[in-house]
């Protein structure tokens, strides 16, 4: 395969084969040789990534932060979607519960095990407004996904509007899309606290990739339009409307989380129990 | 407002801030609270996007690309091209088609209450059988002419809608042929009759034609005009009133696909001068395969017979056959005469109108 830059993708969806094999086509025709291996699960694709299977891996902000990990990556590009979210805790309307504060000792409902947005992100961020005695409770859809699946964020959701949680926590793009569908009645819920905002998946590359074709890779991910009929498809299905140089600086607040809760060591190693990807 | 322009927001919702990020975030603005900058992605859709001909206009050739849209919408570049065969104004248009799809609608009738069914009579059994036998070739007849449109009907690209139009009316009212001639055949309880291997594979060749100006031709001016002579024989020598209304709410709808497809084929002739000439061939070709065949089967024939004698008498029988004759004359003048209409001159036209199907579909 020399010539051919690859791509790791974790296939969260059946959609990822179109987006992909769309992308792979597009690239065939700017000149650039291009294919891509779907992985089951990022804990896959990073240990493919750092072996050198793949040369570059689209990867979840969690599986950016095991690769960093691992060893020497670089971060060459992002969705313009994937900078500057934030996470929310929710709470009923009616429920009395002000300030974080009274949280304590209650249920909180989140994503999966291994979801940043819906999970790590922003248990840390109540463990730093001194909220640390939580029940935390688990909805698991799509484990090894790194909370990708919208299902696990939904399912929260309900439980919190059926009374089975007190609190949820969720991404702010969810909680305005539970809105609209109806999983959150309006007027039902209240946002109790927001995290600062933080970033999303990047385009991690190995050391040792070839150089000229990551290159070409990013200038021409950099160089699509929204305003090209050809391209927009693609942006659409992905969910961005422009590709942006990669930046690592988002990614703090998710580093503090793994290490609150051990959930990879120093050295990348997967060190979260009843995780099982 | 131009790309780069900030805009404040105000509002008492207390999500508001968590909403205008996320939203901002999706429609590729950027969100600085409580200003949104408008970013280059919105309206990118209409950028390049082109009107899909204009509401008065029909555009001499739908592009592929125009897909299912409506005729005159904005279509936005960079979709799918659906592979409709017959693109092309000329190969499938005829200003007549609003007109007669308006007047098609108007005319719709429904079979549970345009007939009424439980009207008392009775037959001689030879009678009644003969009736149930021409009902029998008629639904196979209506069965072949529900298919050609139909087969078309998936080929024609949307942009001509009245053309669409007019045939999907046309599909339907086949299957309230079909429909109401089962329920004649069926009133008195006794058996079906017989279906021949000539009949049908006269028909077969109708609806294997892949040619949409040839198989309208052969189906909608010659078939379906033979059809008009022969329903109007039904009609008028019909033994019971069931039959004679049947019959009567079948003809005037073959009116209208008779007078669709001479509007059709008047359309078409005038854009393409080699279309006489493949027209006369169609005839030729279909009589030559259908040279080794039966024709019209003896039960019809006779059954005609029998149903315009209205009685199993010599003399009523003498009388029927009388009108068999009558009626095989009256359709060869209407086909020589709707041949003419389009252009064939006289002699080509008794030509190609003697040798059209002896099945009469
Ligand atoms: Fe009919
Ligand atoms: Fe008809």
């Amino acid at each position: 395969m020399a010539g051919t830059l690859l791509m790791g993708a974790v296939a969260y969806d059946p959609k990822v084969v179109t987006i992909w094999d769309g992308f792979r086509d597009w690239f065939a025709a700017q000149g650039l040789a291009f294919d891509y291996v779907l992985y089951s699960n990022y804990e896959r694709q990073v240990e493919a990534l750092l072996a050198g299977h793949v040369h570059v891996a689209w990867n979840s902000p969690l599986a950016w932060v095991r690769a960093a990990r691992m060893g020497p990556v670089t971060a060459v590009a992002m969705r313009d979607t994937d900078c500057d979210l934030t996470s929310v805790v929710v709470v009923r309307a009616g429920s009395g519960i002000e300030s974080v504060a009274d949280l304590t000792g209650l249920t909180v409902a989140v994503g999966a095990v291994d979801s940043p947005q819906a999970t790590l992100i922003p248990l840390s961020y109540l463990r730093s407004l001194g909220v640390d005695d939580v029940k935390v409770q688990v909805h698991d859809i799509g484990v090894g996904k790194h909370g990708d699946h919208v299902g696990g964020e939904r399912d929260a959701a309900r439980a919190l509007v059926s009374g089975a949680a007190d609190a949820a926590c969720m991404i702010d793009g969810n909680h305005l899309l539970f809105g609209v569908e109806g999983t959150m009645p309006a007027g039902s819920t209240r946002i109790l606290a927001q995290t600062p905002p933080y970033d999303h998946c990047n385009f991690t590359v190995v050391a040792g990739a070839p150089a000229d074709l990551v290159e070409q890779f990013r200038a021409l991910l950099l160089g699509m339009s929204y305003d090209d009929p050809q391209v927009r498809p693609l942006l659409d299905l992905e969910g961005l409307k422009a590709w942006r140089d990669g930046r690592t600086s988002g990614y703090a607040q998710l580093e503090r989380a793994v290490d609150e809760v051990g959930f990879y060591d120093a050295g990348g190693n997967v060190t979260a129990e009843d995780y099982r990807p | 407002m131009p790309v780069g322009q900030a805009v404040e927001v105000r509002g008492r919702a207390p999500e508001l801030a968590v909403h205008l990020r996320a939203w901002c975030r999706a429609q590729g603005h950027r969100f600085d609270w409580p200003y949104v900058v408008r970013g280059s992605a919105a309206g990118a859709h209409r950028r390049g996007a082109r009107a899909a001909g204009g509401r008065h206009a029909v555009a001499a050739h739908a592009p592929g690309h125009w897909g299912v849209a409506a005729r005159g919408a904005l279509v936005e570049a960079g979709g799918p091209d659906f592979p409709f065969a017959l693109d092309d104004k000329d190969e499938v248009w005829t200003a007549a088609a609003a007109g007669i799809y308006r007047q098609a609608v108007a005319s719709q009738w429904d079979p549970a209450t345009a007939v009424d069914w439980d009207e008392p009579f009775e037959l001689p059994a030879e009678v009644e059988a003969a009736v149930v036998q021409v009902m029998t070739y008629l639904i196979e007849n209506e069965n072949a002419a529900l298919v050609v449109p139909a087969r078309f009907l998936g080929q024609i690209h949307p942009h001509f809608r009245e053309v669409v139009a007019v045939l999907a009316v046309q599909v339907a009212d086949e299957a309230r042929h079909v429909e109401v001639f089962t329920r004649r055949a069926e009133l008195k309880g006794i058996p079906l009759g017989l279906s021949t291997a000539g009949g049908q594979a006269s028909l077969l060749t109708l609806i294997e034609e892949p040619d949409f100006a040839l198989a309208h031709f052969l189906l909608s001016v010659l078939g379906e005009g033979t059809f008009l002579s022969l329903l109007s024989f039904l009609e008028r020598f019909a033994p019971d009133p069931v039959t004679r209304r049947v019959t009567h709410l079948a003809l005037a709808d073959e009116a209208r696909h008779v007078a669709f497809g001479m509007a059709h084929m008047e359309a078409v002739l005038a854009t393409d001068p080699t279309l006489h000439a493949r027209l006369a061939t169609a005839v030729r070709r279909r009589h030559d395969a259908l040279a080794s065949t039966a024709g019209l089967n003896a039960e019809v024939f006779d059954a005609l017979v029998v149903l315009a004698a209205g009685a199993f008498t010599p003399a009523a029988i003498a009388e029927g056959f009388a009108r068999v004759q009558a009626l095989e004359a009256d359709m060869d003048e209407g086909r020589r005469r709707r041949l003419a209409k389009l252009g064939f001159d006289p002699d080509e036209a008794a030509e190609l109108a003697e040798l059209h199907t002896r099945n009469f579909m």
